[in-house]
């Protein structure tokens, strides 16, 4: 029998699961399949597009690869439009001439972004937001542009600001509508949203419609606005919203809807029986949907329709949550109440930026909707209600009341097991319960076995209420165990350590573990033996619990190489010192930059080289500088009163002195320190975990800040220290952040989950509540006592250099390691690279 | 003396150059292979060398033989260094991704030596 011809036009988001689900059917044998791509790639996950900004690379969004096609038989074309139908005899025809017969039809084209037609909307620097083509032209644009503006404040709208925000532009928001999301948020939503985005530095702009884009004076261009007003901008991208791609079916004759979209039945068969139409070009009951579950549901029901199944497609939830900027967003069902006889339930505080909308029904006991802006942890929730239909507690508004005492928490065991978790795979509670039934203990075992939680990542919370609750149904007991290997929080196996006097792994193990260990574990211990121990951590007992960076005292880059990073306390360093860095770098051709860290790191070294790097370094005066280690990293610093014309402390000579008496100290995770010389701050003490600035009578101390992608301001915590109490207290308060954190705890999340909080901590370092601050002082003393320079120790001991070379019995280097120049300096060559490299020389 | 031995087998280091725990790699045949000594330990292997491609197919670099050892479950693993997949020490197998899966290579050790065994001709 000849196999069954597939064709799929168009390889997205959508497109590609069609084909994914059409692989693993059981008739999979009997078809023969061929997608198109306009697009120069096999689907990515458009999603997460935004993600390619915050260094995600087209290959990390990549949902599948050419192996996977080829592998499973699927035939697949790039860079090829479809571009005629003939439906009578059944074949297509592409924009390159290729004829390509078909049995069933299927229009995975997806979406383009509507840009408004107005005049000067076509120059360059006028951009959309939608492959990852675009954001290649957005970066290059953000190159030679300082302000941008977005045309469209809804979802993609958003994202798309907090995308040029990212790329450092001076950004502002242009909508048409009176507020933001003007479609998933109401009134008050909307304005909470544009408060938070506006405290972010964007500014908003709302019922300005564009008439037209001229030349500008300060900018590159000018938007001229219908009421008069106008605003100067560099760079233009337009996000107002998306046109089903139905360019096909309108020339060829396929039904429509009045305002586009290819008109599909509940099988997702357009008006052709032999034509199916699925995601976002697709047009069901009148209403095109505009996310991709609703187009996964399309392409189950329309394999399963081909395969001869009889699912059927009747509408999705359009609920969504999301995180903008930072700011958590998520809206249910009938955001706006529109619903006859609907009511609200409303909560806003101000303080804390939360707004909350509960929209219910006449007889307040079903959920009709909800609005939540700044606190969304209820939404998994809320949105169970709804989705099922379920009843709600007689006090509804206690779902978004703040938690006084006890809030109602919805039983897990009230949703019924169809209740839809994850709808990115489509993902039932009763799935999820029963592959725990089937031993899968904790989330990341479901994750694996049911694919719930592996999406856009929206119902991890849920998923792992639902995971828990059947555990505990089970008789499980619920833990937050280490890994496998110890039924103990990090916290308690510091207790263990500390308290009787553990000393290596093995014994840890032996006595209070199974299994051998793995690189959860291994190095935790590594690093609380460290913490209280400080033997030296390449000794044979602990080499094999360090971690990838530790464990060759290098940061390993993508390429195996390593980068080296010695110390320079305060960024003070005198010109002898730097020139010795600038003639090893020149030596080794390390690719050379200066740090955040305010010291110099050296990139590329490889294995071998690196004890030959460290002697000359060493040599020369330096220490290693432990960028490798969760550990002390740097002290930064201003010049303060020795030279700085405000100063009122030596703010470089404090710096130094807690650099110097710090270094090395193994963490939980990563502590960085800063030291200004005055309330002026230009060393940016209160991003850090322990922040210093001086004051005319001493010192303000400041905890528990961090910069990066959740930052945080530091703490006061106490004010016109002298010299000595200020580092007694800092002594005191890196001991017990030792003691009681978790594995890679920022000393911020750390200080937000103690109970008790910041007054707490006070009472525990100022006060000595619990009474402990002289033990914390001593273990302190006693890893400063037994500093060494890891790099020192390595390079005095010949057994230790034996394991620096590439290979353990020849003397050659990694033949896989290729570089090229950019700017002056090498830097590893991408796969590409090497490839074109490689047919090059032969 | 066995001639045979020594033409099948090929000596790499001492076997006390590689420490309990850790790996290292080995130029074998024009091939990067990453060997690795583990504590005895009878639940999970009667044999305490093991020997796996270098070459780390997610994270496209020769660094596996500076992961950490340890086990899942009843898997022998070692963890990448650079994005913590963990590979099966028997099969080679990626647990994450089993579309991956690195050559193993005979090892073993015999008068004190680490060696590997040259592949049939
Ligand atoms: C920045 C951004 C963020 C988003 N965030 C979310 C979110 O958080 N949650 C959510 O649910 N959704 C989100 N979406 C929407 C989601 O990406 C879409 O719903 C989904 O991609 C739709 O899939 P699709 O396959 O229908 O269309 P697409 O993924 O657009 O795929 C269509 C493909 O068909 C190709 N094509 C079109 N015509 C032809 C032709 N004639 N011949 C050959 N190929 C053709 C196109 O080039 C394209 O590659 C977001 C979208 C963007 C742009
Ligand atoms: C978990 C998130 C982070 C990871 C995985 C990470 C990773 C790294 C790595 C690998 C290096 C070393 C580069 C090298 O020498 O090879 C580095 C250096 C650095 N990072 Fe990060 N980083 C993170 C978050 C942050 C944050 C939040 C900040 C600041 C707000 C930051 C600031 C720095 C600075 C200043 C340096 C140079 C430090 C030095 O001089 O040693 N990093 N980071
Ligand atoms: S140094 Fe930090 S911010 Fe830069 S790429 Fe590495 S992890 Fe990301
Ligand atoms: S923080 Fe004060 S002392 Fe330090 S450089 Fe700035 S102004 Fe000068
Ligand atoms: S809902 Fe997106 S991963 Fe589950």
């Amino acid at each position: 029998m000849s196999k069954q011809r597939i064709i799929v036009v168009g390889n997205g988001m959508v497109g590609h699961r069609f084909i994914e689900n059409l692989v693993d059917s059981p008739s999979a044998d009997s078809l023969d399949v061929i997608t198109f791509s306009e697009e120069p790639r096999l689907a990515y996950d458009r999603v997460q597009l935004s993600a390619y900004f915050s260094g995600s690379t087209a290959d990390d969004l990549a949902l599948t690869s050419e192996g996977y096609y080829q592998e499973n038989g699927v035939n697949y074309v790039l860079n090829d439009k479809v571009v005629s139908i003939n439906k009578s005899k059944k074949y297509v025809v592409t924009a390159s001439g290729r004829e390509e017969k078909y049995d069933k039809l299927i229009l995975a084209t997806g979406s383009y972004p509507f840009v408004p037609p107005i005049p000067g909307k076509d120059q360059d620097h006028c951009l959309v937001y939608r492959t990852i083509e675009d954001l290649e032209a957005i970066t290059h644009s953000a190159e030679t542009s300082k302000v941008g503006v977005v045309v469209g404040g809804g979802l993609l709208g958003l994202e798309a600001a907090s995308a040029l925000t990212n790329l450092g532009l001076e950004t502002h928001v242009v909508e048409f509508a009176p507020r933001l999301m003007a479609v998933q948020l109401d009134e008050g939503g909307g304005k909470l949203l544009r408060r938070k985005i506006e405290d972010l530095g964007l500014t908003v702009h709302t019922e300005k419609n564009t008439q037209e884009i001229v030349a500008g004076e300060n900018c590159r261009y000018r938007m001229n606005f219908a009421d008069g007003s106008f605003l100067e901008t560099d760079m233009v991208l337009f996000s107002a919203g998306i046109r089903p791609q139905d360019e096909l079916a309108r020339e060829f004759d396929l039904k429509m809807g009045e305002r586009g979209g290819i008109v599909i039945n509940n099988q997702c068969q357009t008006s052709d029986e032999n034509i199916y139409a699925i995601g976002e070009c697709a047009l069901w009951d009148g209403r095109i949907f505009g996310l991709v579950a609703p187009g996964y549901t399309m392409a189950k029901v329309a394999v399963s329709h081909i395969t001869g199944g009889t699912e059927e497609f009747t509408g999705a939830d359009m609920s969504t949550k999301l995180k903008l900027l930072g700011v958590d967003v998520a809206s249910i069902g009938d955001a706006h109440g529109n619903t006859p006889g609907a009511q609200s339930y409303v909560y806003t505080d101000e303080v804390n930026e939360v707004y909350k909308r509960l929209v219910v029904s006449e007889d307040n006991t079903r959920l009709l909707g909800a609005v939540l802006v700044g606190d969304v942890e209820v939404y998994g929730n809320l949105l169970q209600f709804k989705l099922n239909d379920m009843a709600l507690p007689d006090n509804p508004e206690a779902l978004i009341a703040p938690s006084v005492g006890d809030a109602p928490v919805m039983g897990m065991d009230a949703l019924p097991d169809a209740a839809q978790i994850c709808s990115c795979y489509d993902v039932s509670k009763g799935a999820i319960c029963s592959a725990v039934q089937n031993g899968c203990t904790d989330v990341g075992a479901v994750k694996t076995e049911t694919s719930a939680a592996t999406g856009c990542g929206g119902c991890a919370a849920m998923v792992k209420q639902v995971v828990d609750s059947e555990l505990a149904s089970l008789g499980i007991e619920v833990n937050n165990n280490l890994c496998e290997h110890f039924d103990y929080s990090r916290q308690e196996l510091a207790d263990i350590i500390r308290i009787k006097g553990i000393t290596t792994f093995d014994e840890l193990l032996s006595e209070y573990g199974t299994g051998l260990g793995c690189e959860i574990c291994k190095p935790t211990a590594g690093s609380i033996l460290a913490s209280y121990g400080n033997e030296y951590i390449l000794k044979k007992e602990h080499i094999g619990l360090q971690d990838t960076n530790d464990i060759y005292l290098g940061n390993m880059q993508k390429d195996g190489t390593y980068s080296v990073v010695p110390r320079v306390p305060g960024g003070e360093i005198t010109p002898e010192k730097l020139i010795v860095l600038g003639e090893v770098a020149k030596e080794y051709d390390l690719y050379t930059k200066v740090t955040g860290g305010q010291r110099i790191d050296l990139f590329g070294a490889q294995l071998h080289e690196l004890p030959d790097i460290w002697r000359q370094l060493i040599d020369a005066g330096f220490e290693t500088g432990h960028a490798y280690g969760k550990s002390l990293r740097t002290v930064k610093s201003c010049v303060g009163s020795t030279w700085c014309r405000y100063g009122v402390q030596d703010s470089l000579s404090m710096t130094i002195a807690i650099e110097d008496r710090y270094k090395g100290l193994r963490s939980p995770h990563k502590v960085k320190m800063a030291v200004s010389g005055c309330t002026r701050e230009c060393a940016e003490a209160q991003s850090k975990d322990v922040g210093i600035i001086a004051t005319e009578n001493g010192w303000n101390l400041y905890v528990c800040g961090n910069g990066g992608m959740r930052p945080r301001h530091a703490d006061l915590f106490a004010t016109d220290l002298d010299d000595e109490t200020l580092i007694k207290y800092i002594d005191r308060f890196f001991m017990f952040y030792i003691r009681t954190a978790d594995r890679l705890q920022r000393t911020s999340v750390w200080l937000e989950n103690l109970e008790g909080g910041l007054d707490y901590l006070k009472e525990v370092i100022i006060d000595d509540k619990l009474g402990i601050c002289g033990e914390l002082e001593s273990e302190m003393t006693k890893v400063i006592g037994t500093y060494q320079c890891e790099w020192k120790t390595t390079i005095e001991d010949p057994e230790k250099l034996k394991r620096f070379s590439h290979f353990i019995n020849a003397d050659e280097p990694d033949s896989n390691l290729a570089f090229v120049k950019t700017r002056g300096q090498r830097r590893p060559a991408t796969e590409e690279e090497k490839i074109t490299a490689i047919e090059v020389v032969e | 003396m066995s001639t045979a031995i020594s033409t099948e087998w090929v000596s790499i280091c001492p076997v006390e150059d590689l420490l309990a725990n850790t790996g290292l790699c080995a130029l074998h045949e024009g091939e990067q292979v990453a060997i690795y000594k583990i504590n005895p330990c009878e639940e999970y292997s009667q044999n305490f060398l093991y020997a796996i491609s270098n070459y780390d197919p997610i994270g496209k670099a020769n660094v596996l033989s500076r992961g950490i050892l340890g086990n899942i479950g009843n898997h022998l693993v070692v963890a990448s260094p650079l994005y913590k997949q963990h590979f099966d020490l028997f099969s080679g197998e990626c647990l994450e991704d089993p579309e991956h899966r690195v050559k193993t290579y005979e090892v073993r050790c015999f008068n004190d030596e680490i060696q590997l065994k040259k592949s049939a001709q």
